[in-house]
């Protein structure tokens, strides 16, 4: 019995190799490589291709610790992605809901399309156009002084908020897309079941559709999370003065001194940390889904 | 249905592939300079097609930095590299760049003595880089904002302008303006901590850091600052060419001055071309064009200088010897102290957060 399921498995990988072997194949090169040359500059005092000696070194993680500077930074950048999160999962759960339970046909595909649309315009592209939304005289300022009877002044541009707001808006499709496809699979017959047995709406949302959507909620939030914590570009351009982060202290080491020793030592500490908080996270996350 | 789409997809590759060996292999010269910087301006590049045959590829770098490690990771490829003087010596040193002949540049005879002669560019007698423009990282107002143009550094740190000021975001630059604003030698600093108290009193007046002209003239544009730092082509160029309300301060206190030059990297394929290309580049008749057409630093060549109107700015106010007197040229500064400066000017960042 156990011999034949070895068997059985073994040729299932067999057949499976040639599927896999492009995707493998890839990560290999385009991940796996860049990234173990990237751990071997760490431990370097200096680039070989600098063309001055070098030594191994364990400074560059050092580096992190003797200055308070890269534990603020790492701290503001770990509330950055808790708050792009929390707004994603606000703004980007009710979406999902009302895409998976409540349009059908051809409206659901006009609001999908509007969800993705921002996901087929360049990064840059979108940055800047808030850049126009946000700043003092803007399209938001100009638009809300016409119509309000009083005069405000909204200059959101190189702020926090303006931060946020770039970030929120890049990274929302995520969520939206991994709360639609759990949403979609929850039985409709087992919330029409619910609210028969007297249960009210806010209920089955608690009881029912909340538990069983959370896989979608927990992958959004990794998805988002993640990368919102290196980011760089989004506070370096609509940051202004508040807009140094953990991402842009990096890509200063990797652009503006060539210090790649220490930009992927930073880069390093910051994995482990996202690492660490997600394995802290997982024993609740996977109770929960 | 797919297979022959497949096959048609990768023989195109293949001959794509197969055009760009061959175009590389004509006469062309391989150009690395900062975008938008007057070697890519495209009447020049036709201008240099046309007189000499040989085919201008032009290649950007973003920072100091990335231009050296596009010539480190990059040996012969390319044939004229545009290197701030003060990284001259660097590149050098690391056997990045060869002597020029300048015999083969009959423009050279015109470039100013002193910049000809400057110990950053020539070494043991040979020259490693060809003095191109000069200008200056000063102050730049908008117009809007002043009813005359300030004379002093200090306006930076007026409450008036509050949130309405800007620097650029780099490290070198922030502290060597310090220095200027503490009354220091930039190239030699002595009170850091100065420089460090002074720069943390003016980091709650600004409202951005930017880094590029682009930036700048668009907040211009857009009436959102009032004086920033600047430098002396790019405010020419927001004047002239984008007629936006800006103009050029040279504070009392004085500036960062700058020689930028060309040099010919290690295991060029076109010698020839770059030395054409550089001769192009140093002649008064593009410097003219440059200057009247897009607006530009002041050229090294004393002929090329002389050949602009009277009260041209880069005649006028930058060949004025009293501008001259109160300017510091950027001296090359070793990789150690340029991670101390960047590691200040991140805990300035920090601490303003």
């Amino acid at each position: 019995m156990a011999v034949e399921g070895a068997v059985a498995s073994r040729s299932g990988l067999r057949s499976a190799l040639p599927l896999l072997a492009p995707a493998y194949l890839w990560l290999t090169v385009a991940i796996f490589l860049p990234l173990s040359a990237m751990v071997f500059f760490s431990f370097m005092t200096d680039l070989p291709l600098s063309g001055k000696p070098w030594a191994f070194t364990l400074g560059n993680y050092a580096a992190f610790f003797s200055q308070s500077l890269y534990l603020t930074l790492l701290l503001a950048s770990l509330r950055l992605g808790l708050e792009v999160t929390l707004w994603c999962v606000v703004i980007g759960y009710p979406a999902a809901y009302v895409l998976a339970k409540v349009l059908k046909g051809r409206s659901r595909e006009a609001i999908f399309l509007l969800v993705i649309l921002p996901f087929w315009s360049n990064g840059l592209v979108r940055i800047f156009s808030w850049a126009m939304v946000l700043r003092e005289g803007g399209i938001l300022d100009t638009a809300l002084n016409a119509v309000l009877p009083f005069k405000i002044n909204i200059d959101l541009m190189y702020s926090y908020p303006a931060v946020i707001i770039g970030l929120v808006h890049s990274y929302v499709p995520y969520m939206v897309l991994t709360c639609y496809l759990t949403l979609q699979a929850i039985d409709d017959s087992l919330i029409e079941a619910g609210r028969s047995l007297g249960a009210s709406r806010l209920q089955v949302l608690k009881r029912v559709i909340i538990p069983l959507s959370m896989p979608g909620l927990v992958a959004g939030a990794a998805l988002i999370f993640v990368p919102v914590v290196g980011s760089f570009m989004e506070p370096r351009i609509l940051g202004g003065r508040t807009g140094t982060f953990y991402g842009t202290v990096i890509e200063d080491q990797f652009v503006a001194v060539f210090n790649w020793p220490l930009g992927a030592a930073l880069s390093f500490i910051l994995l482990a940390v996202v690492l660490v908080i997600l394995a802290i996270a997982s024993p609740v996350l996977r109770r929960a889904a | 249905m797919r297979m022959p789409r497949l096959t048609a997809l990768l023989t195109a590759t293949a001959v794509f592939t197969t055009a760009l060996t061959l175009a590389a292999s004509a006469a062309e010269v391989h150009v690395l300079n900062w975008k938008g910087y007057g070697a890519d301006e495209p009447w020049a590049v036709a201008a240099f097609e046309k007189a000499t045959g040989n085919k201008v590829v032009n290649d950007f770098f973003n920072s100091e930095q990335e231009m050296l490690t596009k010539i480190r990771t990059n040996p012969g490829l390319y044939d004229v590299v545009m290197i701030n003087a003060a990284f001259n010596d660097q590149a050098m040193a690391e056997k990045l760049i060869q002597p020029i002949d300048t015999s083969k540049l009959p423009n050279y005879a015109d470039i100013s003595k002193d910049k000809a002669s400057s110990p950053m560019l020539d070494h043991d007698g040979k020259v490693y880089g060809v003095p191109w423009v000069w200008g200056l990282t000063a102050l730049a107002i908008n117009e809007k904002s002043f009813d005359k143009p300030p004379t002093s550094i200090a306006e930076m740190w007026d409450p008036a302008h509050k949130g309405r000021v800007v620097i650029r975001d780099d490290a070198v630059e922030a502290v060597q303006f310090g220095a200027i604003a503490t009354g220091q030698n930039i190239n030699d600093i002595k009170d850091m901590d100065a420089v460090k108290t002074k720069l943390t009193s003016l980091m709650p007046q600004i409202k951005t850091f930017w880094s590029s002209e682009n930036d700048w003239n668009q907040m211009v544009a857009s009436n959102q600052i009032d004086i920033g730092t600047y430098w002396s082509g790019s405010a020419d160029r927001a004047k002239t060419h984008f007629k936006l309300p800006v103009s050029l301060v040279i504070p009392r206190e004085g500036a960062v001055a700058w020689l930028d030059a060309f040099s010919i990297p290690v295991g060029s394929k076109n010698v020839e071309g770059a030395q054409a290309f550089i001769n192009w580049m140093i002649d008064p008749k593009f410097y003219v064009e440059w200057v009247t057409k897009v607006g530009a630093p002041v050229s090294a060549n004393t002929k090329a200088v002389e050949a602009l109107p009277e009260d041209a700015f880069n005649r006028k106010v930058m060949g004025d010897p009293e501008v001259a007197k109160r300017i510091q040229f950027q001296a090359p500064i070793t990789d150690a102290q340029r991670e101390a400066y960047l590691a200040l000017w991140q805990q300035l960042k920090v601490d303003v957060k």
